[in-house]
């Protein structure tokens, strides 16, 4: 049987008397992307970037394919694309992906991957002078020009235009398909939702949930909607709470049965409601697991 | 524009060493010959002064102007290379998190440390050419003999590590002041502009700066053939120490 892409067995993580990551445990599957999901300040960065053997762990075990993350000899199976930086300022766009295309034996075509990535115009332009959203693109391409089996993305869409973003993700969803493992980090619940086979929720460092998306956000009996504020549903056996104002929660009873009840109640009462959802998206199970307090 | 099967399937393998070293040493020659601010320092000034100062007698010197400063603007181009433009390079580059990033790549640290040495080399063979060439145009005869090379070499490590050192520790914008505020100290203090006698008792001292001491020792060698083993030890004991200091208290990032 093959390692797991990443697998992290009680990981810890201290920056003084902070506590960066707290016995942290996840794997991530070969061959799939999984998207590790927190708030600011969770411990993504932290984790990833001890995967890709910047920092060594106070304890804990790390396997990365199968070996210790400072293992030289996965510096060419493995891509990474930091959350900012990287690049010489004084090297053109061309010639900083040619020079790291130049690290490994069987790169794949410079000038096709740019134009890929939209940065064919850009090519000799200075890594300085590019747009955040252009010297993002090209980190994405250097992490991943070598041909890797494992690639680590931390927030590869941060600031990304749509067009751009699409493009980031079919590139993602074209390394699934060959057979590249992809853990990347975000904290954009679409994204997650869009590309992840599995996702890895962690909060103060600790893991909270892990699943799919769809294991996830599996909630049988809780309808979700918003309306005018203030209404006044009386359901036989479900609970209906209204938080924030206009924003109703309906749980109890079965899905179905619930949903017939409340499209009911709103047809006999003559209210329109909008954003009818049974079940719950990604964010809301994020919101429950995480809490809705701002993280500085 | 949809990507065709297979076209991202891993095929994960490091280059060959020599190419590696190949496209990295290509990289820094591009980076440190296309900054304008660090070919002001490696090859204008160099050549202003050594125009400047054997054509106006404003420093008196002993013997011919040109074969007394040849020698100094060559220590003096020697530091700008290996020790002010390094130290600045290497500054920013921890900062802007490029070594970082190198790291994990498949380009071994030492073939990285090697292709800013073989870089700076270059430079340097490329600033050796024009101070001579204007040197030989301004009347200068040399003597001296291979051990000019050894000089060089062993200058250049002294130099380099120096420069290793201040670039591996500090912030990028605090390397840039510190390495041109000690460029400019040792321009005055070592033997480049002024003759060491002027500092009187001082003398002593400052000759075991890198910069006197390679100066003096191509001085020595190249204005009257004789090879000063105290320079040679002076930049031997520069090198080790600053190269050791260097590896053990760098930082990548």
């Amino acid at each position: 049987m093959t390692a797991a892409a990443l697998e992290v067995v009680d990981l810890v993580k201290r920056y003084g008397d902070r506590t960066a990551l707290d016995s942290l445990s996840f794997t991530a599957a070969r061959g799939k992307v999984t998207a590790l999901l927190g708030p600011n300040g969770a411990g993504k960065t932290t984790t990833v970037e001890i995967a890709e053997g910047f920092w060594p762990a106070d304890a804990g075990i790390v396997r990365v394919l199968g070996l210790g993350p400072r293992d030289r000899s996965l510096r060419p199976r493995v891509g990474v694309m930091p959350q900012s930086g990287g690049g010489y300022p004084g090297l053109r766009a061309g010639e900083l992906l040619a020079l790291f295309a130049s690290f490994h034996r069987e790169p794949l075509d410079v000038p096709d991957l740019l134009e890929r990535l939209g940065l064919t115009e850009h090519a000799r332009t200075p890594f300085r002078r590019l747009s955040g959203g252009q010297q993002q693109r090209l980190s994405l391409a250097m992490a991943v020009v070598g041909r890797p089996e494992l690639v680590f993305l931390d927030e590869p869409t941060a600031g990304l235009d749509p067009q751009a973003r699409r493009a980031t993700w079919d590139l993602i969803d074209a390394l699934r398909r060959d057979g590249v493992s992809v853990l990347l980090t975000t904290h954009l619940m679409d994204e997650a939702e869009q590309l992840a086979d599995a996702v890895v929720v962690i909060d103060h460092g600790r893991l909270v949930a892990a699943g799919t998306v769809a294991e996830l956000t599996a909630g049988d009996g809780q309808i979700r909607f918003r309306g005018p504020v203030g209404l006044t549903l009386a359901l036989e056996g479900a609970t209906v709470s209204e938080r924030p104002a206009g924003c109703y929660l309906v749980e109890g009873g079965s899905g179905p049965q619930l949903l017939a009840a409340v499209t009911a109640w709103c047809a006999t009462e003559g209210v329109l409601v909008t954003d009818l959802r049974a079940g719950r998206s990604l964010e809301d199970v994020f919101l429950d697991l995480t809490g809705t307090e701002v993280r500085t | 524009m949809s990507w065709a099967a297979g076209s991202l399937a891993p095929r994960p393998a490091a280059a060959p060493v020599g190419a590696m070293l190949r496209a990295q040493t290509r990289a820094e020659l591009t980076l440190s010959l296309r900054n304008g601010e660090q070919v002001l320092l490696t090859l204008i000034i160099p050549v202003g002064l050594l125009v400047v100062l054997t054509l106006v007698p404003f420093v008196s010197v002993v013997g011919r102007r040109v074969d007394f400063f040849v020698p100094g603007v060559l220590s003096l181009a020697i530091m700008s290379s290996a020790f002010t433009g390094q130290a600045i390079a290497t500054g920013f580059e921890r900062q802007y998190g490029v070594l970082k990033r190198l790291g994990a790549t498949p380009l071994p640290r030492a073939v990285l440390l090697a292709a800013k040495t073989l870089s700076v080399l270059l430079v340097e063979l490329l600033q050796l050419l024009l101070i001579c060439a204007v040197g030989l145009a301004l009347g200068w005869h040399p003597h001296g003999d291979a051990t000019v090379v050894l000089l060089v070499v062993l200058g250049t490590f002294a130099f380099s590590g120096l420069g290793l050192l201040l670039g591996g520790t500090l912030r990028g914008l605090t390397t840039l002041a510190a390495a041109n505020l000690v460029w400019f100290v040792l321009l005055l203090l070592g033997g480049v502009v002024f003759p060491l006698s002027e500092y009187g008792a001082f003398a002593d001292v400052l000759r075991y700066l890198p910069t006197a001491a390679l100066s003096d020792g191509l001085r020595q060698l190249l204005q009257h053939g004789q090879l000063i083993g105290r320079d040679l030890l002076s930049l031997a004991v520069w090198a080790t120490g600053s190269l050791a200091v260097a590896a053990k208290v760098f930082r990548w990032e």
